[in-house]
């Protein structure tokens, strides 16, 4: 669903994925958690705006002069679609990490007969987002009671990155053999199919309204692609 | 398989890995018979881990490198087992219990049932042995708990069970404790002894800490630069007077009693012979 939001032009693409989301969030409780997600686009959302409003190629209707940099009416309606794109995408992540448990999920895919290599490469690698977080807070305090000054200004701190991420890069790379080989011991080469150990209730309403999500998502992307649907 | 072919058996073996010509093992002979344990020692670089590697057929079944002479893994030569064939004949458990588990199981009993999943068993089959396999090492009461928070010496325990989950007959541990902490060592080391007393399996355990050793090993060998020079019962073997200068520390009971009988003072703690 989030690639609507992308996918169709204008306004309606946007401002529709938007109103999903919220309304999907609200009514799961979550509204509150996902004011981070929406808080992490700041950076990407100020540089949009800043680049499109002030710098739009072809824009001549000037709402404001800064110097040489002018601000132009379109190029601000294009900031703000890009920008809508933007936290629409955001959101629609934050919804989906927020109500979808990993197990869960992992599990389903495994169901549905994903392979288990690719489903070994996807939870390891959100398994391993917090572990990474743990690891650079313990190499940061082991460099910085060697005398590392990683806080302050701008510079010391990018300075301080290089000394860190050596032994996060290193130690992974190190563990890589031991993870395969332990992978291997354990019997992951083999050809059956793995038995699956958790089982989800799926109810024939929730699996309709996927499906029409699905269908109503494909089927919305590809009128507004082809052009025979014309939204504002 | 006749009764001296169960376990694990090798003979004239030497290994290279990919790559180089230097062979880190040299014409090692060595018999763990079900149901015994034999210990390995040796300074860093003796060829432990490989040892072990070739023991459990990753070597070269999954890394490479040459193989030569024979490693019988239940009178079957290694180099006919797939990986996965492989693990269910020889369990191998390395020294880091972080890279073991495998990051993807939201409870110890998923993880302990990583391996029986691969293999595709029926549901009830794998209950069976994920609960078989907890109880074997008393952590039973880790089940329903997220791997990533245990201990080193409770995670080290859980990827032990998910090994034995498979029901190898054969145990290769490579310096099971050796990146644990004193409490964690203490409750590794109960286990491997319980493990051991059961007599369920043929066990090889590459360990350092030759105190912890002298309680599991019913023999020894001590390695120096890829070759066996000491192989003997447990006992003598880690009374060996060489072992010093092998790179090796003797158990504490044989470092006391030594250093009494050299003050003149006599102990009970000296057992059998050593010199």
């Amino acid at each position: 669903m989030a690639a609507v939001a992308f996918a169709v032009r204008q306004w309606t693409g946007p401002v529709s994925m938007l109103v999903v989301v919220a309304v999907i969030a609200v009514s799961a409780g979550i509204a509150r958690r996902t004011v981070p997600f929406a808080l992490a686009t700041i950076p990407l959302v100020a540089s949009i705006l800043l680049v499109n409003t002030f710098l739009f190629p072809g824009a001549h209707d000037v709402l404001l002069r800064l110097g040489p940099f002018s601000a132009t009416g379109t190029g601000l309606a294009a900031a703000l679609q890009a920008t809508l794109r933007v936290v629409a995408f955001a959101l629609s992540v934050a919804v989906f990490s927020l109500t979808t448990s990993t197990d869960d999920l992992l599990s389903d895919l495994e169901r549905r007969g994903v392979g288990r290599r690719a489903i070994y490469v996807i939870g390891s690698a959100i398994g391993m987002i917090p572990r990474m977080i743990e690891r650079a807070g313990e190499i940061a305090d082991s460099q910085r009671a060697r005398g590392l000054d990683t806080e302050g200004s701008a510079w010391r701190r990018v300075r301080g990155v290089v000394p860190l991420a050596g032994p996060m890069i290193s130690g992974a790379l190190s563990e890589v053999e031991e993870r395969t080989l332990a992978l291997e011991a354990r019997a992951f080469g083999a050809a059956a199919r793995r038995t699956v150990i958790r089982s989800h209730p799926d109810a024939q309403g929730e699996r309709a309204l996927r499906w029409a999500v699905f269908v109503g998502t494909v089927a919305l992307i590809g009128l507004a692609l082809s052009g025979l649907l014309v939204l504002p | 398989m006749t009764e001296e072919a169960a376990g694990l058996h090798l003979r004239g073996v030497s290994y290279r890995y990919a790559g180089t010509d230097r062979r880190v093992l040299q014409d090692v002979d060595l018999d763990v018979p079900a149901g015994r344990v034999l210990g390995v020692v040796g300074r860093n670089d003796a060829g432990k881990s490989t040892l072990c590697l070739v023991a459990a057929a990753l070597a070269p079944g999954v890394i490479g490198g040459r193989l030569e002479g024979q490693v019988s893994i239940d009178g079957v030569d290694s180099r006919s087992f797939l990986p996965h064939e492989a693990a269910q004949r020889v369990g191998i458990l390395f020294q880091n219990p972080e890279t073991q588990l495998s990051g993807t199981a939201a409870t110890v009993f998923e993880e302990v049932a990583f391996g029986p999943r691969n293999l595709g068993l029926p549901l009830a089959d794998l209950v069976e042995r994920v609960e078989e396999a907890l109880d074997q090492l008393g952590i039973v009461d880790l089940a329903p708990r997220d791997p990533q928070r245990l201990s080193g010496g409770q995670a080290q325990l859980v990827a032990l069970a998910s090994v034995l989950a498979l029901r190898p007959g054969i145990l290769v541990l490579d310096e099971p404790t050796s990146q644990l902490d004193p409490a964690g060592t203490r409750l590794v080391g109960d286990a491997l002894a319980r493990l051991a007393a059961s007599g369920r399996a043929a066990v090889l355990v590459a360990e350092h800490k030759t105190d912890l050793l002298e309680r599991l090993a019913d023999d020894v060998v001590v390695m120096d630069a890829g070759r066996v020079v000491i192989s003997a019962p447990a006992r003598d073997a880690l009374a060996d007077g060489r072992l010093l200068e092998l790179g090796v520390t003797p158990p504490a009971r044989v470092s006391i009693s030594r250093a009494a009988a050299a003050a003149g003072v006599e102990t009970r703690l000296a057992g059998a012979a050593w010199t």
